[in-house]
């Protein structure tokens, strides 16, 4: 069958579908919602309604409208200075005080009277694009607005979707990297399905003259921005917005709704959620939609709505699945979901054995030292020897077989000031991990290492043993005794695992 | 006792404004060909800007205070609402006085028609545009730095500070090659034919359509795209009316080669 005619039996369909009414008299080939076409309900119906706006990453209610409406929409645009990250600050300019701005949401059909007000505290003219308007600019000549003035434009919501919209002042790059962007939802007539929960999340890519996490008050970087060389991708405008005591927050049983946008400027998102798959999919923020879908496309100035269930209970990572921005740039939310186990959909952890792999010779003398500790006769010669094969099988990818480390990501052991010089602290950190900077023979390290929480006492004192009595090492043993009173009053990080 | 307050003021204003005139001084810029952010026409990218004195300084408070001293009618309480939007002057201390706090910060909160007025009564004029942008392309060694990537990204770090915090005093910053102070980052500055710069509202259009709604000047677009520091400039002076009034727009006097010192 060729192109052409697939294309007149789907204007036939179409127009048999309309049922031969006046409006089908066009072939303008439309999809089944009839774009901006159908979108027109006529008049505005009744008295005004000031639209309900929300902070990330509230989103408001559900019109529960029938009929079309004038919405008045008043958005204020403020330059503020706020953490990007801990200890670092950026001055943000944003649609209402927030990175994303404040959430719109009209229906189809619905006259929006759309007010722009620039704080008179602020150094920029601004303006809006919003992609939920048609006409030209999307509201943009329309909408620049002096520091300390107002301005005022009017659009009807023709297409029903999920909108991006943005500042569009010159540089028009360096308004949306500083945070202004956010999302308008233009409800189809009858109203979105209802569910548990909605939340409102936005990717953006950021720019600052320090590098990731570099402390104080981090100016914009343009050539970086023109390299598209992020220094932070981040949900919601900062690290750490939807994490911790801010994470989103939902229950099993419950069906969620996210409305993820991406504001960039620069860079398209790989959208994931760390162990859920979205049964649903409104990609590209459209009509259509996928469903059974690992990790979706958003592109920058575009947005999605994803769906899901969730049955076990837990922290869902949503991350940028380009995934270096989730690890070293900071593009890391968290859904935190409550509720009873279900173990028959997920059973946790069941197992943990040693698997030795090819790297081993010869596992034999960890057997020997759990016998001989065991009967109470463990040498340090055996210590040595076991620890030493549980080290290559656990620690050696990242300190090496020869103890160097890699220099400025992971620290030495050999001949180490930082190992030698507390013994108890090395038992600590082996049990329980070790994020943040740390002073190794002079050189800065910062970075993470996992808690070694499969190790029982006896192997990390073994390890340990072994470590301080190998590549001139000369640190003395370590005995299962003392790992076990140090495991008994430290504790580990929390959320930290292997 | 009202009187002798106002007599203190009137005291404590000569002092200021004595201390002001001496600090006014104007320094000789030759001018010659350039390369503006915003050309004049799409074919013709090198302008020529003719010699021209420019103030070494931004206006402060305490000399406009003493501009309204000699001229009432652009007191905030008498000047006409044609002239001066409801944020005009609001932030001094009274109609007449700024207070003691900001009298050495610059003048801003200040219209277009009232920072013409004052130069005027100078004997002087608002720069233009080019000649302001001329004489803003110097870093403290060169006439023209603006290929400098360390400079631009020293100027743009102003935009990344809120413009909350107190302004400097007038003449805080370094001289520039020219000998001139407080070109970048301190405050915006209005130039005389600000109501001319009218480039798009939206800044994504590049050249095309519209050309009719201003005359000729359809072809403004910026060059020199990495020019963030002067794009936001323009942006800022054009979405400003005569009338209006910011609390980071100040503004300084020029003249003619020609005319007095």
């Amino acid at each position: 069958m060729t192109r052409n005619t697939i294309a007149t039996l789907l204007v036939a369909a179409l127009l048999t579908a309309c049922g031969g009414s006046e409006h089908a008299a066009s072939t303008h080939p439309v999809g089944p919602t009839g774009g901006s076409m159908k979108g027109d309900f006529g008049p505005p119906q009744g008295e005004p309604v000031h639209a309900v706006l929300t902070s990330p990453p509230l989103v408001p209610p559900a019109t529960n409208r029938t009929q079309p409406a004038k919405v008045i929409v008043e958005l204020e645009v403020i330059e503020v200075e706020k953490p990007i990250s801990e200890g670092v600050t950026y001055t943000f300019w944003t649609f209402g005080g927030t990175v994303p701005g404040s959430f719109i949401r009209v229906r189809q059909g619905d006259t929006v009277e759309f007010h722009l007000k620039n704080h008179p505290g602020s150094k920029m003219p601004h303006n809006i694009d919003l992609h939920g308007v048609t006409g030209p600019g999307g509201g943009a000549a329309s909408s620049f607005t002096a520091p300390g003035h107002a301005s005022q434009f009017t659009f009807k919501a023709l297409n029903q979707g999920l909108y991006v919209y943005h500042c569009a002042t010159a540089p028009v790059g360096m308004h949306v990297a500083n945070g202004m962007y956010g999302l308008i939802l233009v409800e189809p007539p009858e109203g979105l399905p209802p569910v548990d929960k909605e939340f409102y999340v936005m990717q953006g890519d950021f720019y600052t003259v320090g590098k990731y996490r570099e402390k104080g008050h981090q100016a914009f970087d343009m050539q970086k921005a023109i390299d598209e060389n992020a220094s932070y991708v981040l949900f919601n405008g900062a690290e750490g917005a939807l994490t911790g005591p801010q994470a989103l927050k939902a229950n099993t049983g419950q069906h969620v709704r996210m409305f993820i946008g991406n504001g960039g400027p620069n860079l398209v998102s790989s959208f994931h959620v760390i162990g859920e798959i979205f049964d649903k999919v409104q990609y590209e923020g459209g009509t259509h939609f996928q469903e059974n879908v690992q990790t979706t496309l958003i592109p920058a100035g575009g947005a999605a709505t994803v769906e899901f269930h969730l049955e076990v209970p837990g922290n869902y990572v949503l991350v940028d699945h380009s995934i270096f921005r989730a690890f070293n740039k900071g593009a890391v939310a968290i859904l935190e979901v409550s509720g009873g186990p279900r173990a028959d959909i997920y059973s946790g952890k069941q197992l943990d054995e040693m698997y030795l792999s090819d790297k081993l010779a010869d596992p034999a003398p960890v057997a020997t030292a759990v016998q001989a500790s065991a009967s109470g006769t463990l040498t340090k010669e055996q210590q040595v020897k076991s620890g030493e094969v549980l080290f290559k099988g656990t620690c050696s990818a990242c300190h090496q077989d020869t103890g160097a480390g890699i220099p400025n990501v992971f620290p030495p052991l050999a001949k180490s000031d930082f190992l030698l010089a507390d013994r108890k602290r090395a038992i600590g950190i082996v049990l329980n991990g070790l994020t943040g900077p740390v002073n190794v023979n002079g050189a800065h390290f910062n970075s993470v290492m996992p808690p070694m929480s499969q190790l029982n006492d006896d192997e990390v004192a073994n390890i340990l043993t072994f470590a301080l009595n190998s590549w001139g090492n000369n640190g003395g043993q370590v005995s299962a005794k003392e790992v076990t009173e140090i495991r008994a009053t430290t504790k580990r990080a929390e959320g930290a695992a292997h | 006792m009202k009187r002798a307050h106002n007599l203190m003021a009137a005291l404590a204003m000569g002092v200021c404004a004595l201390a002001a005139q001496a600090e006014v001084v104007s320094v000789p810029i030759a001018g010659g060909p350039f390369e503006s952010v915003l050309p004049p026409a799409a074919n013709i990218k090198v302008t020529m800007v003719a010699p021209f004195r420019l103030d070494a300084t931004v206006v402060s408070n305490a000399d406009f205070a003493e501009f309204l001293g000699k001229h009432p009618e652009w007191r905030r309480d008498r000047v006409a609402g044609l002239f001066a939007d409801e944020g005009y002057l609001r932030h001094w201390a009274s109609a007449a006085s700024p207070g003691a706090a900001i009298a050495q910060q610059p003048a801003t909160q200040v219209s277009w028609f009232a920072a013409s007025a004052y130069c005027e009564a100078r004997g002087a004029r608002l720069p233009r545009w080019y000649e302001w942008e001329f004489a803003a392309a110097a870093s403290a060694t060169r006439p023209d730095a603006r290929k400098d990537p360390a400079w631009l990204q020293e100027i743009l770090d102003w935009y990344s500070k809120s413009a909350r915090g107190p302004l400097p005093v007038v003449g805080a910053s370094p001289p520039n090659y020219f000998g001139v102070r407080d070109l970048h980052g301190v405050v915006w500055e209005w130039v005389e034919d600000a109501g001319s710069m009218m480039v798009s509202d939206d800044s994504r259009e590049q050249g095309d359509p519209d050309r009719n709604r201003f005359c000729g000047t359809g072809a403004l677009s910026f060059e020199q795209k990495d020019n963030y520091a002067m794009m936001m400039r323009i942006a800022m002076l054009s979405s400003m009316k005569a009338a209006y009034s910011s609390s980071s727009m100040g503004f300084r006097c020029a003249r003619d080669a020609a005319v007095g010192r």
